[in-house]
């Protein structure tokens, strides 16, 4: 009971992130029509940027001890506006040009994006004394913004389950901002220029909607909240795999399942599937466990989650295309 | 596409070329293997012909991933998967087989021996195998939209690798493969995390070659026929094509299974090259790898794509040490000067091999400048970070995400586009039209 | 519209020709010392001799005379994920190459290292060490770190007949490739032994729990030799987990291996790894130490980890703290040529391995292969920084090992105990 309940906190946890990130996928993919292959890689970007900023800033306060409250916000402000200003970037460099050509162009260029990103971030030169840019090729152990406490201990017989003030922050902070996007969508007007656009580009540009402009924002907006996740993700677990690590890759993947098992183009699809494939790849390790085990006779469990995960995905598309809450699409003749 | 309509209605009412191709594909690619084996080999020595052994492979690889992606406009990301599930299988007949027949997996010296053929039908079983995968993958996914194969296969890919890592011990000698039960094949015995290894190294230039020339041959006899076209036709404007009548979804699932066969098959020739396998062959890492082939080569030229896998597989090992073609300078600058000189002269007077020649003294300027820039960078690098082993080429995948970034945005379709070399070797091509345009 | 097809013709035939660049280079090399090795018509299909005839055509191979400097060759991961392995090796074989020819080099000859990058890459790897053997004809190939790319370029070495030392390849395949294949690290099985001696006799632990990376070949195999020792010793291993390398969340195994009440969790990976795991499994509160190999020595390990990973231990070549005045020496020497970096195993272990080849081409007859294979396998007691190192007759480092307890501020690893075999 007490390692469901543990397990299940880390879902959930996990889980919002996932969903932060599918926000990024599905946007574009409203808009644009072409899976965004470089979006896991400014999630990565994002992690990163909260480190560099972090170390700066506490060696160049010389902050010992625990760190300041302010410095927690401050540093993800940072990593939104470096993720969002290389989202923009990269919209504009990359994929505007590319606007009229086939998807499968895009799709590559978007590829290309990406290997760029992790393998320059893995580049390192040395550029103050105690200063190397972009990241290197060696992990590093993200300082602790926030007290490591407790939050709350429950003790099942001899096992606890602890909830962690991390997993409260990451849990608010991302219904926090996926509510500030809902607003976003649904209740301003560049909200409806996104929908519009999303819906028909031609007749939005006809209705006097500036594409051009909405599209990059919606990259923003994308990035930043690609960005949040990313810093909140290094505040989970703070030891940072280097930037190219292929584990990345498969997070921004897993990310991009839960934006298709929602229903890609739809944002409250993307924050159901998160939580979902979370869900799915957390308790299926749970529950096969002792099954799969002995059948192999070794543990395979936590070998196999990328396979749930996968198969959720093969299964989705084969039952309902569309995702869970997306609709149906017509192409057009 | 006004150039690929183009491109296929001019092609040259079946020539010689043809007819030799649809007679005896296998002594075209026999030929092929016994000169490349005989030949090249020997030319080439030990080492290179190491290079052209997976040089290959490589081609093998990215020929085949340009049935789907190339031609079909469909995108898939999990070739290496494919690959992978050949490469294993062949492995796996190939040892297992050697130990069972033989009881030992050495490799037996001689040409055509034995084992070479059981290599031969382990990587055929493997081809059939990933055909299999590849039917089971392709089908759900390829009724849907273009994007969706490519995150289908790309996970496809991933549960390969998962699987294996959780195969079972490799079995090293006869006698435990005698004694082994139901608990040792189930999981299969591929090796897991650690790999599988000691698999004999058959996959000689010959059969490389003659497995390389067959694939080639294929995908060329494919692209003009008339499923060809329709594949083709899929890819530029797939309303149109339904229209025409174009059973889309059965073509497009049927040059999936055909790349995905030919990945196993080029698969299980890997496996047979003295490396280990493991299964991190099967990851997305590979399989961009030979996307990167494809792209850079063009998307639906066959040799385009074969050039690029074979200068992408030459170029690193260049770049290992570049001070070494610099110096055979006399010789390249000799060569580029009269090949080009020669060149010139030869389109003068009209010659059809003329581009051909500037070509090659153009190649040969080209690698000497290539191995000047490399050595210079390197030189540079080593006086400005002090480290006496750094070498440009660490730097080559930042070069090769700017070179697919570039490639899309300045010439989508590829070095070659759709067209092939000797394309451009014919003369006076009638209204050209407005090429090198993407799809309008 | 004629210049673009031109234009394009060029660079295509360019690209073609770039496969011929092979034989462009061959012939420049042609004049340039020993010939490559077996140079058969057919070598082609020839690639991959099997070990009983290995080495002959070597034998034949007039040894490289004269004057000029003596190539020997290095292949390891200088890119990718594992590119930290491959540049300490990189520096510790530096290292002694430079003291070697400062103190005369081989009666006067001067050491040069051949370097290729295998991007911890299988296929790389094997094109590395036939580059380094039969293009540049090096006398010696020292590399790899990673057993699975050392699997891949010992063949090629054991076929021409040109010795190789792993560093630190752990796995006992290695060296059964054949005659011509040398380690001088310890081996899985006896790594995998002390830390089930250490666990059962030092920390009395009678119940133990693993946690491996499941990609990992290296922790796989420590895994399951050190199951195999700590129930040959009387414990008991409550449970056995796995994860993926890189993988961020533990939770799972880790709640599951709380189920188990361990007194130790033996945790085998690589250090870029267990500083989650730690992190995690005292925010579980489970408090047993853990216990790890060779995987976790690395500087970083005390940062990324933090006061998580206070009183863990691991096995290890050596203890940077060591007592012993080689070793301290070395350390010196190292900082001062590296900027003041403290050297990890990986480069103690290059740093020993080019020395024992330096001291074996002193007593060798010739620098040809297998006379040169023949004075490393006559290695008795030779002194390192890792140890004494004797090359038993299966070609492995017979030496002892090191327990590190990571401890003291800044955190460290401090030795603990001495393990011999």
């Amino acid at each position: 009971m007490a390692d469901f309940l543990q397990i299940l906190v880390t879902a959930v946890a996990v889980g919002s992130l996932y969903a932060l990130i599918a926000l990024g996928y599905t946007m574009v993919y409203g808009i644009l029509k072409f899976i965004n292959f470089a979006h896991s890689d400014v999630f990565v970007l994002g992690a990163w940027t909260g480190f560099t900023a972090s170390t700066l800033l506490i060696s160049r306060f010389s902050i010992s001890g625990p760190p300041p409250l302010w410095l927690g916000p401050l540093v993800l402000v940072t990593a939104m506006v470096v993720c969002g200003l290389v989202g923009f970037t990269i919209e504009r460099l990359a994929y505007k040009p590319l606007r009229k050509a086939p998807r499968l162009n895009v799709l590559i260029t978007a590829i290309g994006v990406s290997l760029l990103l992790q393998n320059v971030g893995q580049l390192q030169f040395p550029i103050a004394p105690d200063l190397a840019l972009p990241f290197g090729a060696s992990p590093k152990r993200m300082p602790e913004l926030l007290p490591d406490a407790a939050l709350l201990t429950m003790s099942f017989g001899d096992n606890q389950v602890v909830i962690g003030l991390v997993d409260v922050i990451i849990v608010v902070s991302a219904i926090t901002l996926m509510l500030a996007l809902e607003v976003l969508v649904y209740r301003t007007r560049l909200g409806a220029a996104m929908r519009a656009v999303s819906f028909n580009t031609d007749n939005a540009a006809l209705m006097g909607i500036p594409v051009d402009r909405v599209i990059s924002i919606t990259f923003v907006t994308g990035a930043m909240l690609a960005a949040a996740a990313g810093f909140l993700y290094s505040m989970k677990y703070p030891g940072l795999n280097q930037p190219a690590h292929e584990v990345w890759v498969l997070l921004g993947l897993k990310a991009f399942v839960a934006a298709v098992v929602g229903g890609i183009g739809n944002v409250r699809g993307a924050v159901l599937g998160g939580f979902l494939i979370a869900l799915i790849e957390f308790m299926g390790q749970f529950v096969w466990a002792r099954t799969l085990d002995q059948w192999f006779s070794t543990s395979m469990a936590p070998t196999l989650r990328d396979v749930y995960v996968f198969a959720v995905l093969i299964i989705v598309l084969l039952v309902k295309p569309t995702g869970l809450l997306g609709t149906p699409i017509r192409e057009k003749v | 596409m006004q150039s690929l309509a183009d491109n296929l209605a001019h092609q040259p009412a079946r020539g010689v070329r043809d007819r030799v191709l649809a007679q005896a594909p296998w002594g075209v690619a026999l030929l092929v293997a016994l000169v490349v084996h005989f030949v090249l080999g020997p030319v080439l020595g030990p080492y290179w012909s190491q290079v052209a052994t997976q040089a290959a492979i490589a081609v093998m690889l990215a020929v085949s991933l340009n049935i789907v992606n190339g031609y079909t406009g469909q995108f898939s990301i999990g070739h290496a998967g494919f690959a992978a599930v050949g490469g294993f299988t062949g492995a796996a007949v190939s040892y297992y087989g050697a130990l069972a027949l033989w009881g030992g997996a050495t490799k037996q010296e001689g040409f055509l021996v034995p084992g070479e053929w059981l290599m031969v039908g382990g990587s055929l079983l493997g081809a059939v195998l990933a055909a299999g995968l590849g039917y089971i993958v392709g089908l759900p996914a390829l009724r849907l939209r273009g994007d969706y194969l490519a995150i289908v296969t790309l996970g496809f890919g991933e549960i390969v690798r998962v699987l294996l890592q959780i195969s079972g011990p490799q079995l090293f000698e006869a006698d435990d493969l005698r004694s082994s039960g139901f608990k040792q094949w189930f999981p299969p015995p591929l090796g897991g995390a650690q790999g599988f290894t000691g698999v004999p190294t058959y996959a000689s230039l010959f059969w490389v070659g003659l497995f390389a020339a067959l694939v080639c041959i294929v995908a060329y006899r494919i692209k003009f026929s008339s499923p060809g076209r329709a594949l083709l036709s899929s890819r530029e404007d797939e309303i149109a094509a339904r229209a025409m009548g174009v059973n889309l979804a059965r073509y497009k699932v049927r040059a999936f299974v055909l790349a995905a066969a030919l990945a196993g098959l080029a698969g299980g020739l890997y496996a047979h090259t003295g490396v280990v396998m493991q299964p991190r062959e099967a990851g997305f890492i590979k399989s961009f790898e030979i996307i990167i082939f494809v792209v850079l080569g063009g998307l639906g030229s066959i040799s385009g794509v074969v050039l690029a896998a074979i200068g992408l597989t030459v170029l690193p090992e260049i770049l290992r040490d570049p001070q070494r073609l610099i110096e055979a300078w006399g010789l390249l600058a000799a060569v580029g000067v009269l090949a080009t000189v020669g060149g010139v002269a030869m389109r003068r007077s009209g010659s059809r091999w003329a581009p051909l020649a500037v070509g090659l003294g153009a190649t040969a300027l080209g690698l000497l400048a290539v191995a000047l820039v490399a050595s210079g960078a390197n030189a540079l690098m080593r006086s400005a970070t002090g480290d006496p082993q750094a070498n440009i080429g660490k730097y080559r995948m930042i070069f090769y995400s700017l070179m697919l970034i570039g490639a899309m945005l300045l010439r989508p379709q590829g070095l070659m586009g759709v067209r092939e070399v000797w394309d451009h070797f014919r003369r006076a091509r009638p209204a050209p039209g407005r090429p090198g345009g993407a799809a309008t | 519209m004629l210049s673009r097809r031109w234009a394009l013709s060029i660079v295509v035939a360019g690209l073609g020709l770039v496969a011929g660049a092979g034989g462009c280079e061959k012939k420049s090399e042609a004049p340039k010392g020993p010939a490559p090795a077996a140079k058969t018509p057919d070598s082609g299909s020839k690639a991959g001799t099997e070990a009983p005839k290995a080495g002959g055509a070597a034998a034949d191979k007039a040894p490289p005379s004269g004057t000029g400097p003596i190539l020997i060759g290095h292949y390891g991961s200088l890119t990718g994920s594992e590119a930290t392995f491959g540049k300490s090796t990189s520096e510790g074989i530096r290292l002694a190459i430079k003291e070697f020819n400062a103190a005369g080099g081989l009666n006067g000859r001067m050491v040069e290292v051949k370097e290729y990058d295998t991007k911890g890459d299988a296929k790389e790897a094997k094109l590395a060490v036939e580059r380094l053997v039969k293009s540049d004809g090096v006398v010696a190939v020292l590399g790899e770190v990673a057993s699975g790319l050392s699997l891949a370029g010992g063949p090629v070495c054991q076929e021409a007949g040109v010795p190789m030392i792993s560093p630190s390849s752990t796995n006992p395949r290695v060296t059964k490739i054949g005659d011509m294949i040398f380690r001088v690290c310890f081996i899985d099985p006896f790594q995998g032994f002390v830390g089930a001696k250490f666990a059962r006799e030092n920390l009395k632990a009678a119940k133990a729990a693993m946690l491996y990376d499941q990609k990992a070949p290296y922790s796989v195999g420590l895994a399951q030799e050190f199951k195999k020792a700590f129930e040959k010793l009387g414990g008991q291993v409550v449970a056995e987990q796995t994860y993926n390398g890189g993988d961020q969340d533990f939770t799972a195994q880790l709640t599951s291996i709380r189920g188990g009440k361990p007194d130790v969790i033996y945790v085998p990976g690589y250090y870029t790894d267990i500083g989650n795991i730690a992190l995690q499994t005292r925010k579980l509160n489970i408090s047993a130490p853990l216990l790890g190999g060779d995987g976790w020595d690395s500087e970083e390990l005390g940062k990324i980890a933090g006061d998580a990973i206070k009183g863990s231990f691991y096995s290890n070549h050596y203890a940077p703290d060591q007592a012993d005045a080689a070793v301290k020496d070395f350390i010196k020497r190292y900082q001062a040529e590296f900027n003041g970096k403290t050297p990890d195993g990986l480069a103690a272990l290059g740093y020993d391995a080019a020395c024992l080849l330096f001291d074996a081409m002193k007593r060798s007859k010739s620098l040809g292969g297998r006379d040169l294979r023949d004075a490393i396998a006559a290695t008795r007691d030779f002194k390192g920084v890792t140890g004494s190192i004797t090359i038993d007759e299966n070609r492995d480092a017979k030496k002892g090992a090191v327990i590190v307890e990571m401890a003291g501020s800044p955190l460290g690893p401090k030795f603990r105990a001495q393990i011999n075999p």
